[in-house]
Order: structure tokens, then sequence, then C-alpha cells
């Protein structure tokens, strides 16, 4: 009997695979209809509010108009979001009344992504990587500075506030095409 | 003074092993609950690139699971080694997509739909052609919510 159930008990810890799922989220932007199309043709974004980077076919990054190394990409893009010393050429600041923290400065910054498609997803991942984690330790200073808590585990309002602070709007533009197929 | 020992010599009793076929009946049926027998075969090359910032995908039963990367082996005399899409149990087209997340989004109680998750399982060989053509599809599909499959890793440079 004991035997059996113990044959029975190794077939299922062998076949068993605890594959937990996990990856990076991400929103796709709806398609736009034409109405849409005409007003966002007329809300321009300043320059400066910009942050943007490029993907090549072979790559390599350009970011904000200067080649890049991926491990550089973190810092740059957490103080292109935050502007600590408010300087002129990083994004602006609006003043807005967030739950929790009352009339605060948040960041107006977004981040523009374009690849090619030429552009190995293992790179396009580790951009996106890079990304979230400037967002994610952004948010997470945050939080340790204002409530003593990691971001992690804060309740859904705390970071609806947080996230007001610095928003992730990472926008993905059309990918070129000149690296061929 | 109360007393708290008792008098005489004391022995380990020895341990009954009455029990253990209970124990491990136990443990087989959390085993059998437990286990997902795979029901799709994968048929292209599926390692998908690591990162740090991943999320774990909570409901699985709202995610649908798009695979892309080069056909294995012994599909590859048919289709040959270039990224080719999978869903469900075979190759498709950028174009069967809609197709199938309409399908998808069918199974699901309508309160749910909003909810649902598209799972692209990306092989890290692939380029970013075929994954914007599917991006694209997605978007007029009206399927937003997407995850990039990711191992966890500790460093990715």
């Amino acid at each position: 009997m004991a035997d059996i159930a113990f044959l029975l008990l190794i077939f299922f810890l062998v076949a068993t695979t605890f594959d937990v799922d996990t990856g990076i989220m991400r929103k796709l932007p709806p398609i736009p209809d034409e109405q849409q199309q005409r007003q966002q043709q007329d809300k321009q974004i300043k320059e400066r509010n910009v942050f943007e980077v490029l993907i090549n076919s072979n790559d390599q990054l350009l970011v904000e108009g200067e080649p890049m190394d991926i491990s550089n990409l973190r810092e740059n893009a957490k103080e292109f979001i935050a502007n600590p010393r408010n300087k002129e050429d990083l994004p602006e600041m609006k003043v807005k009344e967030v739950p929790f923290f009352g009339q605060t400065e948040t960041t107006k910054g977004i981040i523009s992504l374009q690849n090619d498609r030429g552009t190995s997803y293992e790179m396009y991942i580790k951009v996106q990587n890079e990304l979230t984690a400037a967002y994610n330790e952004l948010h997470d200073d945050l939080a340790m500075q204002k409530f003593g808590k990691h971001y992690k585990k804060l309740n859904e309002e705390r970071k609806d506030a947080i996230d007001e602070i610095y928003p992730m709007i990472i926008s993905e533009a059309e990918p070129k095409n000149v690296g061929g197929n | 003074m109360a007393k708290f020992r008792k008098e005489g010599k004391k022995e380990i009793p020895q341990i009954s092993t009455a029990s253990l076929p209970d124990i491990i009946f136990m443990l087989i049926f959390f085993f059998m609950v437990s286990t997902t027998i795979r029901e799709t075969q994968l048929m292209v090359e599926n390692k998908v690139p690591g990162a740090t910032e991943v999320k774990k995908l909570e409901r699985k039963d709202l995610v649908s699971y798009i695979y892309i990367g080069k056909p294995k082996r012994q599909f590859q005399d048919l289709y040959g080694t270039e990224p080719r899409i999978q869903l469900n149990d075979s190759f498709a087209k950028v174009d069967d997509i809609r197709d199938y997340i309409a399908t998808e989004r069918k199974q699901l109680d309508e309160s749910e739909r909003p909810k649902m998750t598209t799972s692209l399982k990306v092989d890290e060989d692939t380029k970013m052609g075929v994954v914007t053509d599917v991006k694209l599809a997605l978007r007029k599909a009206s399927a937003l919510k997407i995850n990039y499959s990711a191992r966890e890793v500790k460093q990715v440079y």
C-alpha cells in the first residue's frame, strides 16, 4: 500500500512544475480614431519633456542624441524623470494637489522609445527593464521618504499618489526599418 | 512544591508508522491537485529573456499566450528557421491573432473581460519586427494589457 503511494508520490513530484509566470507588464495605446488623431496633432509636447531613447538594428542605444551604454540608462532616466536640480533642459514640474502629499511638484517628463525592426528582443526587454527600474526606484525612494515603507508594501491609494507624482509614461513610436528584416 | 517531573525512567516511545500512508496520501493529493500538465505543445524555441523588474502574473485564467520564436528542429523542414507565431497548438499568421483574441475573450466572464492579459512569450533571439506586428495586431483587437514574459534574474548586464 505504502509502496504504491510512494510511487505515485514520486511521479507527481517529478511531474509537477511550478512555473510561475513572470514578466514586465505594459499597456498598449489604443488605436486612435480620426478625431483623437487630430487632437493629438494639435497637442505638441515640448522637447525638454521628452526623454528620447532609440535602439538601432545593431542593438546600440542613442539617448537624447548621445550614444550610451545600457548600464548608464537607468541613472540617466532617473535624473531625467525626477529633475532634482530643476535644470532648464530637463522636464518641467507642474504643481498639483496630490492626496497625502498636498501641493506637490509632479513631473511632466515622458519617455519616448523607438526601436528598429531589426533590434533584438533581448535588447528591447533590457531597455524596457531599465526604464521600469528607473521608475520603480524613484517610486521606492519616495515611498521610503514619505511613508517609511517600501512601495510594494503600500496600499493602493498611497501607490496611486506616488504614481501621480512620477507617472510612468513610456510612449513607443512606430519602429523604423533601416536594418532590413 | 508541585511536582513537575514524574518518577521512574523515561523511554522514548517508538514512533508509530500507522499514519504514514495517510501522510503520503495527503502529499499525493497535494501534488495531484497542484500539477498542471501543459496542454499546449511548444512548437517554437522559447527561451524568454531575463529581467530584474518582473511582476508575477496573478490570475492565470485571464491570461492568453502568444508564443514567438524559431520553429523547433522537427518543424524546421516544414516551416523554416524564421521566427514564427504559435497560438494554441499551431503556427499562425499575424492576421490570426484577431480571431484568437476574440475566442479567448468570449470564454471569459463579461465582467472580467477588461482584465484580460496577453502574455507574449518571445524567444530572446527574435528580432523586433515580428513582435511589432503582433503588438499592432493586439492593439487592433483592443487587447491592450500585455505582459512581456521574462525570467527573474539578479543582474541583466
